[in-house]
């Protein structure tokens, strides 16, 4: 039996932060979905254990910072034409208020709002988008639809690119790309596990998720491979909430 | 560091809490103020003061200020 509406059979796809968590979980599961999968990182180590777990061949890896204007502009020169980019790397840092500082939120605001803006800019510059590609965001549900405590640097810098999601999605309709991002709760990830909170803490919080666990990052992966397949032709503007109901 | 010192710190976290109930001995997640957003602002002071990256278990480990302040002290 072939039919597969998800399939992702031939699509060239840009996936960033896919040296761990999330981003790592999708450069795996697009290419058991057929796709040929550009991965991109800044540590070669981690992101060499992602390339060897990828199944079918055609792949491309390339180690680059994309803060880094002179990384993302080779990056830019080495890609194919793409029918898919998912703008996934990201990280957090937990700071009540009047802890903010100006290192900490730059660097957050750089990595998880202005590099993806930039990276999508470019390619449309470009003319890296074949004919009805797909664009998808690493967003969260943080900032987005629920707010949690010592959190404000990086659910600002989630919402505003959702926003940026949005506003893309009409601008870019015209051309056929559309544009949508994935809103998880928590996910089991590098990103979550850096001991702020503890065993306590975390046992408690799992309590609020209706479905009483966090999620795998291939159920997050699962979601962008629907944005990203013509199974969700029709779907541009959207922001898709994979979070255990604890938004509910 | 000094302890007399890490008390002050720790106490200029609370905003409700009298600062002499802030003694070595004090059972610092007894007090009524005490909640999950202090013990963030617990760490992150510690953090920006110490340059010393407390877990979260660090916390629930830690009963009394001085505890805490071992902690901090063997990470430096």
């Amino acid at each position: 039996m072939s039919y597969n509406p998800f399939s992702l059979d031939g699509k060239i796809t840009l996936i960033t932060g896919a040296s761990s968590g999330i981003g790592q979980a999708t450069a795996i599961e697009c290419s058991k979905m057929g796709a040929k999968v550009i991965i991109t990182a800044r540590n070669e180590e981690r992101l060499n254990e992602t390339f060897a777990q990828l199944e079918g061949d055609g792949h491309q890896k390339i180690i680059a910072d994309l803060t880094i204007p002179e990384d993302l502009d080779r990056l830019i020169e080495s890609i194919p034409q793409l029918d898919g980019l998912v703008n996934n790397a990201g990280v957090i840092k937990t700071l009540p208020l009047k802890f903010i500082n100006e290192h900490d939120l730059i660097n957050i605001l750089n990595i998880n709002t202005f590099t993806p803006v930039f990276l999508t800019q470019r390619c449309i510059k470009k003319k890296k988008f074949s004919k009805k590609a797909s664009i998808v965001f690493s967003s969260s549900v943080g900032g987005v639809y629920k707010v949690s405590l010592g959190n404000s640097m990086y659910e600002m810098s989630k919402n505003a690119i959702d926003a940026f999601m949005r506003s893309a999605a009409l601008e870019l309709a015209h051309n056929g790309i559309r544009c949508n991002s994935v809103n998880p709760g928590m996910i089991e990830t590098p990103l979550i596990h850096r001991g702020t909170y503890s065993e306590e803490d975390r046992r408690k919080d799992i309590e609020k998720y209706p479905l009483k666990k966090y999620g795998q990052p291939q159920e997050v992966a699962f979601g962008i491979i629907y944005l990203l397949s013509d199974a969700s032709a029709w779907v541009t503007g959207t922001s898709l909430k994979i979070d255990g109901g604890v938004t509910l | 560091m000094e302890l007399q010192e890490f008390i002050e710190k720790f106490a200029a976290q609370f905003d409700e809490t009298d600062a002499s109930a802030f003694t070595p001995e004090t059972e610092f997640k007894a007090l009524d103020e005490w909640s999950s957003l202090t013990a963030l602002s617990i760490i992150s002071m510690v953090d920006e003061e110490y340059e010393v990256l407390l877990k979260g278990n660090d916390i629930v480990n830690a009963e009394t200020i001085d505890d805490l302040y071992q902690i901090v002290k063997s990470k430096r």
